[in-house]
């Protein structure tokens, strides 16, 4: 039961031996594998499971990481394992399908030959198909679904609600959906949601006066006879990471204890498959399988690891899986469980890539998403540009998108220096095409996405970057908030990820002068979480630059020159440090 | 029920409200001290163990500090005090990082369960330490709360 990674290479040799690996002529031509979405029923009880969709209705690019290091005890573990060497960990054969899925490899290449991935409708017809061969099956989705694009952000979130609802979620976890703020959170949890039966978890969320539970902290289900219990997780630190004045009643927080109370709880009520919807992300996750005892699997997302093989944790009575299911509708987690006399007898996972073009698109889903779009359709579609090179995000310290939003505050705003947040949502744009507002909103699309122009010393810039790559390189995951290193513009610097907080940061340089400590310097950024804060949106900044440069060349990154990261980490490749 | 008590909560009047207050420990301790106030003027860790009689307290594994691993908002960290030490007596709350890091003192009368829960201000990223006197005995631990600027969540 616990050799994953042999089942997994079992799955992938008889996929390969059915053709499943493709050279990228057979796609061109159209000849895909017809088989590549055979996933014969195993078991009796299955649950399925999207997580941190963004908001992305329709297929898209997306670049998995080069760069996504692990500290204390994560190095070169998984999720921090990245191009050929997951290639390797995980016996995926060089460029196939699965290959481009999984890592950023070849990206350019493989994204013309394969297609875009994920869309709701082609998701729908992909779900549709797994529940099929799986009677009673459940759909969960670990939150970051009413938030990451324009008409999210217009609809307040209803577009993703409408999607969901006929997607047939079951159950979900939130975590960016708390920025559409407490009121509106409850009014679909307590509207749409109840409506539809689709219950929203948490137990980690709780009042501020009395601690009392916000939302349910879990639900039993039962499925073909079995009584399986899902935990809810929301992202612990949403007040933190995201404004708390959007959420100003409410506590969260790991809150190992009222985890495994739950657990207990759900055990003792006849619980026989006990599983967490989680949105903690994946390191976070890790440290939890170990110290909560009696759950079955942990299916996360939030730092949108694809993570082709659920990790097994040990702890004190057992062993958890923990798994994550990637990000923008770009993947399926599949888990079939054998469950018989009350017990888990074995199980199999899938995490399954959504490739469009392999999957017809559903008829209805197709006509909510053009339903929920018609009214913005000439704001979306408004061309500001053309990209000469590929625009990403994902990776630990910068993307050519990142720093093209930085490149254009820095421009538009008269600043020395820029600072991006470090999000990991983004679609990806491949040379040649055209960037729309539809694929700026992709990137910047949020409730309180302000840019601001800001004073600062070079002590307190220095204090800022600390701070944020503490919340990204602390050693102990559960100060960990699964963002990435805050992208800098202007300034270069170098960076330790193994040192402690205060002194990561290092040679901080404006046209390779040293920072004065002391002397001001005009910082542009975006999406401040004070409350109260205000300015230009974002995107309206990045579009009056766009509109004027017409074509944009390739970003040249400002990437941290890196100390103390060793060649062999399997957690970066193909790093260019820009000084 | 829950919904019941906020409502009742809210509608009570001024007065009743700082009772409320002071039971959900949002008021500062020392707003309600009237002895010794030497241990809260005191600046930095040393000197106000010293204040308090606590210099070189015995690390105790009997003494729970349960507080955020990161503070949601510095101004009020929820921390709860747990001491399993037979005798407990009194049981003081010490912000390290504070420039006055005294928080408070509980002293609990004959029998008392060694339990408080209360809300401190934290300027910095510091270790919350409960010191607890039992038989005329300090017994000390610690727990760190970090205090971020926030922001630039994935």
């Amino acid at each position: 039961m616990s050799m994953s990674r042999r089942e997994f290479l079992q799955v992938l040799a008889a996929a390969s031996a059915a053709g499943m690996m493709l050279d990228s002529k057979q796609v061109l031509a159209g000849n895909a594998p017809s088989n590549f979405y055979d996933m014969p029923a195993y078991g009796n009880v299955s649950l399925l499971h999207i997580t941190d969709t963004h908001a992305q209705l329709m297929p898209i690019y997306f670049r998995e990481p080069n760069v996504n290091i692990g500290v204390g005890g994560a190095v070169g573990k998984v999720p921090h394992i990245v191009g050929d060497k997951l290639l390797k960990y995980f016996n995926i054969q060089p460029n196939s399908i699965d290959a481009h899925a999984f890592t950023y490899l070849n990206f350019e290449q493989a994204a013309k030959t394969y297609g875009k991935v994920g869309g709701y409708a082609h998701l729908k017809t992909l779900v549709d198909k797994v529940r099929a061969a799986r009677p009673g099956s459940l759909l969960m989705d670990s939150g970051d679904t009413w938030q990451g694009s324009g008409t999210a952000l217009w609809t307040k979130g209803q577009d993703m609600v409408d999607a969901s609802i006929e997607l047939g979620v079951n159950v979900m976890a939130p975590h960016w959906e708390f920025t559409q703020g407490a009121e509106r959170v409850m009014e679909i949890v307590n509207g749409d949601f109840k409506k539809h039966g689709i219950d929203f978890i948490a137990q980690n969320v709780v009042t501020n006066d009395f601690g009392d539970q916000v939302f349910k902290p879990y639900v039993m289900k039962s499925i073909n006879g079995v009584q399986v219990a899902i935990i809810g997780q929301a992202f612990p630190y949403t007040p933190i990471a995201n404004p708390r004045y959007m959420v100003p009643d409410w506590s969260f927080g790991i809150r190992d204890d009222g985890m495994q109370k739950w657990v207990n709880e759900a055990r003792a009520k006849g619980a026989q498959i006990v599983v967490v919807l989680s949105h903690n992300g994946m390191d976070v996750d890790i440290k939890m399988a170990s110290r909560v005892t009696g759950v079955d699997v942990i299916f996360g997302g939030h730092t949108h690891d694809g993570v082709p093989v659920p990790v097994p944790v040990k702890n004190a009575k057992g062993v958890t899986l923990v798994t994550n299911a990637g990000s923008n509708g770009k993947f399926l987690g599949v888990m079939d469980f054998d469950v018989k006399g009350g017990k888990i007898k074995g199980w199999k996972y899938r995490l399954v890539p959504v490739f469009s073009n392999l999957l017809a698109a559903d008829a209805k889903m197709e006509a909510l998403i053009k339903r929920v779009r018609k009214p913005y359709e000439a704001k979306l579609n408004e061309k500001l540009a053309m990209t000469e090179g590929l625009l990403y995000r994902r990776g630990n310290f910068n993307g050519s998108w990142d720093q093209l939003i930085m490149d254009a505050m820095m421009k538009v705003k008269g600043a020395d220096a820029a600072f991006s947040p470090g999000f990991r949502w983004g679609t990806s744009l491949l040379p040649g095409d055209a960037i729309t507002m539809e694929k700026l909103l992709d990137q910047t699309a949020t409730t309180y996405s302000f840019s601001t122009l800001t004073e600062m010393t070079g002590a307190t810039i220095k204090d800022v970057m600390e701070d944020v790559c503490d919340n990204l390189f602390n050693t102990d995951p559960y100060y960990q908030q699964g963002g990435d290193m805050v992208r800098v513009g202007g300034i270069t610097y170098a960076l330790n990820p193994y040192e402690k907080m205060g002194k990561r940061i290092n040679d901080l340089r404006l046209h390779g002068k040293p920072l004065d400590a002391n002397k001001k310097y005009k910082v542009a950024g975006w999406a401040p979480v004070a409350e109260g804060a205000t300015g230009t949106p974002i995107w309206d900044v990045v579009a009056e630059y766009l509109r004027t440069v017409k074509t944009v060349a390739p970003p040249k990154l400002n990437n941290p020159r890196l100390i103390g990261v060793k060649q062999s980490d399997p957690g970066i490749a193909d790093y260019i440090a820009s000084v | 029920m829950n919904h019941q008590r906020r409502t009742v909560l809210k509608g009570v009047g001024s007065a009743a409200a700082v009772g409320v207050a002071v039971a959900a420990g949002l008021l500062k301790p020392t707003a309600a001290f009237a002895g010794d106030r030497s241990a809260f003027d005191a600046k930095g860790l040393d000197a106000a163990m010293k204040a308090i009689k606590a210099t070189g307290a015995a690390e105790s594994k009997d003494i729970t500090v349960k507080a955020p691993d990161i503070a949601e908002n510095g101004a009020v960290v929820p921390v709860e005090i747990t001491s399993n030490i037979a005798g407990t007596e009194s049981i003081a709350i010490l912000a390290e990082k504070n420039a006055s890091p005294m928080v408070g003192e509980f002293n609990l009368s004959n029998g008392a369960q060694g339990f408080i829960s209360t809300r401190i201000k934290l300027a910095n990223t510091s270790n919350v330490r409960a010191v607890v006197k039992a038989g005329s005995k300090m017994y000390t631990a610690t727990k760190e709360v970090k205090v971020t600027i926030g922001g630039c969540g994935g």
